[in-house]
């Protein structure tokens, strides 16, 4: 197949398709309206189902649904959706089902608006519903990259059966860039899913789809093997881009969209001859720490850039273990850092005077 | 090569399709290209623009900040777009609609009375075209063949038909720019 030329969030779409999802549950919300509106046309084309819910809350629980019967099913919704499927998320998790749930974020608290934001890290990485759990939360910041990482999604949460977040914005959304959707690179070797309410035929014992547990003991049971697979996952599934780590005077940390932005404004700074780097975590959780070893000791500075007041900050300043000192610069609400104000934070910590 | 365009006007002046046909065609002779489009609680009649950009390199952002050229359809986006060009570069100005002037000196000024030339062709619907042709005369960064198949693909069933009056408004603006210099 050659390269096409496609939206965000159309590339979100066939490319779940591609990754073998068959059922899509929504209910509308901007800037994501063309996951659904795409999807409402393909999954009937390959055998599938689109259900347009009445809420939020009915689809992220159809969702439950179809996963606990074994389905790869999935939702997509922006920021205020997003919260309003956590109770959900929160029982998915519990009961160790895959799915994968979509976040084209936007500007918050509330509302807020529809413009690009990254103002729900910590709703994605600390866990927006209750409970000891965790969610794979990716976050790509071109559309071959949310191509690939949207078509292995499905195989990866079948593998841990835990869900899987995927944190865009509506620029991610709504730009379009060439894309070529090929069948996931990572095979996995999945288990049967022999949990799943398939119907007994009178020979096996019910299985019961389930995240209540009043005994203590037994829930504790529970958490700690949730917490093997969390481990499992941070051993084998950080991902992350690492730019002129080793020899940069300042290391700037970025995701997604914003990370484009600070790579333009590191390449203004490499012709004025600053030495710059880049780490770009693509994936949130697990966080890459280890991508922050290679930073020299007398690295004058961490610059974490954010479109929030400081989220991911958190985690820089945990991987960089008091190591070298973290600064932030964010801008939120829908406004976009510009190149030219994110050089200027990177010269004064060059200079020392932040 | 490196070209940022910012293309802006009213919406269903076209100019999100203007761009999205010089992206496609740049990607289609190999260019790496992006296309980012304003999006918002608008409307026909609202401001609609989008952010082009062809380069031989990966491109980092795909918000423009600095432009090496824009396409200016109505008023309110010359006042806005006009601070982004970046000294030497160019704008593209709809003359049948906008009728105040660049303030800067600069810059490179085309004035292209895009709806006048559009209505000769027999088409009020192509002054897109013509700007897309008059910003081609300056930067020919791909060929009209290209341009051509790349309508054909994205121009099926019934809208066929119009492939070649957008064709002739592409090659008016061309030709438009290649008389005045």
């Amino acid at each position: 197949m050659t390269k096409k030329l496609m939206k965000g969030n159309e590339v979100i779409g066939e490319a779940a398709i591609n990754g073998g999802c068959r059922y899509f549950f929504g209910y509308p919300i901007t800037p994501q309206n063309e996951v659904p509106e795409y999807l409402s046309k393909r999954l009937p084309e390959v055998g599938g189902m689109f259900v347009q819910a009445e809420s939020e809350i009915a689809a992220i629980n159809m969702v439950y649904g179809a996963a606990g019967s074994g389905a790869r099913a999935m939702t997509s919704s922006s920021s205020p959706g997003i919260a309003l499927k956590q109770e959900g998320i929160s029982y998915i998790a519990g009961a160790m089902l895959p799915c994968v749930i979509v976040n084209m974020v936007r500007g918050g608290p509330g509302l807020g608006g529809i413009q690009p934001s990254q103002c729900d890290y910590f709703q994605a990485t600390r866990g927006g519903g209750n409970g000891d759990y965790r969610l794979i939360v990716y976050a790509p910041n071109n559309l071959q990259e949310t191509a690939d990482i949207m078509s292995e999604a499905f195989e990866t949460s079948d593998y841990y059966r835990v869900p899987v977040m995927i944190l865009g914005d509506g620029m991610i959304g709504q730009m379009m860039e060439p894309v070529e959707i090929t069948p996931p690179k990572k095979k996995r070797n999945l288990p049967a899913k022999d949990w799943a309410t398939t119907g007994t035929d009178g020979k096996r014992k019910p299985n019961i789809i389930n995240s209540l547990y009043l005994n203590p003991a037994q829930l504790e049971e529970h958490n700690l093997k949730l917490e093997k697979i969390y481990e499992d996952i941070k051993a084998n599934e950080v991902r992350y881009e690492a730019y002129n780590v080793e020899d940069a005077d300042v290391v700037c940390v970025a995701y997604g969209t914003t990370s484009r932005i600070v790579k333009s404004a590191i390449m203004e700074c490499e012709e004025e001859g600053l030495k710059v780097g880049l780490i770009r975590p693509i994936t949130l959780w697990p966080y890459p720490d280890e991508a922050f070893d290679k930073i020299k000791k007398d690295c004058k500075g961490l610059l974490c850039v954010e479109m929030s007041l400081g989220q991911m900050i958190d985690d820089v300043k945990i991987a960089a273990n008091g190591r070298w000192k973290s600064y932030f610069y964010g801008r939120t609400g829908g406004m976009i850092p510009e190149p030219e104000d994110i050089k200027n934070e990177i010269k004064k910590i060059i200079r020392g005077e932040k | 090569m490196n070209e940022k365009i910012i293309m802006a006007g009213f919406g269903g002046q076209g100019v999100m399709l203007i761009g999205q046909l010089l992206t496609y065609s740049g990607m289609n002779e190999g260019k790496q290209v992006s296309w980012l489009p304003s999006y918002g609680p608008e409307m026909r009649g609202g401001t609609a623009n989008c952010h082009v950009i062809l380069s031989d390199a990966p491109v980092s952002s795909p918000i423009i900040t600095k432009a090496t050229s824009i396409i200016i359809m109505n008023n309110p986006s010359l006042g806005k777009f006009e601070p982004l060009v970046i000294p030497g570069g160019d704008i593209f100005v709809n003359s049948s609609l906008v009728d105040i002037e660049v303030e800067r000196n600069d810059v490179n000024v085309y004035k292209i009375p895009a709806n006048q030339l559009a209505i000769k062709l027999g088409s009020d619907k192509i002054p897109n075209m013509i700007m897309l042709g008059a910003y081609l005369a300056k930067h020919p960064v791909v060929s009209m063949d290209t341009l051509k198949s790349v309508m054909e693909k994205t121009m099926q069933g019934k809208k066929a038909a119009f492939i070649p009056v957008n064709l002739s408004g592409v090659q008016e603006g061309i030709d438009f720019i290649n008389q005045i210099k």
